[in-house]
């Protein structure tokens, strides 16, 4: 039984590991860094996925490229340029602000503001409301 | 009488918003490639069956081509394998393979089964030109005019109708002024 037990945990280490990206960071600094960098880049093929999570073959070979970039001392910049020349603006989670992508970062902050304008608004009138009914009530 | 129309209003964008959504849908999966207009990426890679025969990029400029990306784990790229057939039949443009992450001896029996339509096929047994052509799924076909650069991309597979459209015109543009 205990065997058994042992087997199982073997098993299911040896999977994660084969699983997993080979990938080794020596300094840790370095790691986040590219866990940051792969979680704020999408996967071209799953496209509700990051980089990170994605099981792609791609998203690997992708990984796999970003990790040898950044051991040959290229910056996120250099690595971001370098998916954007291929795959275009769509692999990153946070576009540079351009023409084309005004809208995509304005639009939640005019959308807050109509809101608050319309907030104001209804307040506003409720209390003009509320205070004639008072004076109703009061004459 | 604005706040009784407030509602309608909103409704109204809303019905416009998600029917513009419901129409780009169909095509949402497909990014725009950034290499349109721009030099075809460099490679040397071996030909497919030929590991001593290596092929560059350079090497193929001069006349216009098609370069297929190919798998022989592609489903789609067997539906579309019969247009690229016609297309190489044609003599209309020189149709190029990429074979993409494959394995040598399942693409060369992938062609042995269903026809070898490709004036060359290179193979890209690690993806890393793919990479660099911005491939993220195959079939995936690019277009190459004879100054070696890319004009046309097509994710998915090539159709008669995409022959027709996108390819045909720009080939008969190239004959008549090289």
């Amino acid at each position: 039984m205990k065997n058994c037990f042992l087997t199982l945990v073997l098993a299911v280490l040896a999977f994660s590991a084969t699983a997993a990206d080979p990938l080794v960071f020596t300094d840790p600094a370095m790691e986040e860094r590219y866990n940051d960098l792969t979680a704020e880049l999408r996967c071209a093929v799953c496209q509700n996925q990051s980089l990170a999570d994605s099981d792609a073959e791609l998203a690997q070979d992708l990984r796999k490229e970003i990790y040898d970039m950044m051991m040959a001392g290229q910056d996120n910049e250099q690595i971001k340029t370098f998916l954007v020349d291929r795959y275009g603006d769509f692999v990153l989670y946070r576009p540079a602000m351009e023409g084309n992508t005004l809208a995509l970062w304005l639009m939640p902050g005019v959308l807050l503001g109509i809101g608050a304008i319309a907030v104001f608004f209804t307040v506003r009138n409720r209390n003009r409301r509320l205070a004639t009914e008072r004076q109703k009530g009061s004459s | 009488m604005i706040g009784r129309l407030l509602p309608v209003i909103i409704f109204l964008a809303l019905g416009i918003l998600l029917a513009v959504g419901l129409k780009i849908a169909d095509h949402k999966t497909e990014i725009p490639s950034p290499l349109i207009g721009k030099q075809m990426p460099e490679f040397t890679l071996p030909v497919l069956g030929q590991p001593e025969v290596m092929v560059a990029h350079d090497e193929l400029i001069g006349t216009p081509f098609l370069l297929n990306v190919w798998a022989s784990w592609c489903v789609t790229c067997r539906v579309e394998h019969p247009v690229i057939e016609e297309l190489a039949k044609s003599g209309l443009i020189r149709v190029v393979g990429l074979n993409y992450r494959d394995e040598e001896a399942d693409a060369q029996a992938w062609l042995a089964r269903f026809g070898n339509p490709y004036e060359l096929n290179i193979a890209d047994i690690s993806g890393r030109t793919a990479i660099d052509f911005g491939v993220y799924a195959a079939p995936e076909s690019f277009l190459v005019d004879p100054n070696g650069t890319i004009v046309f991309k097509q994710i998915g597979a090539v159709t008669p109708e995409i022959i027709k459209e996108e390819i045909v015109p720009r080939v008969m543009e190239w004959r008549r002024a090289p």
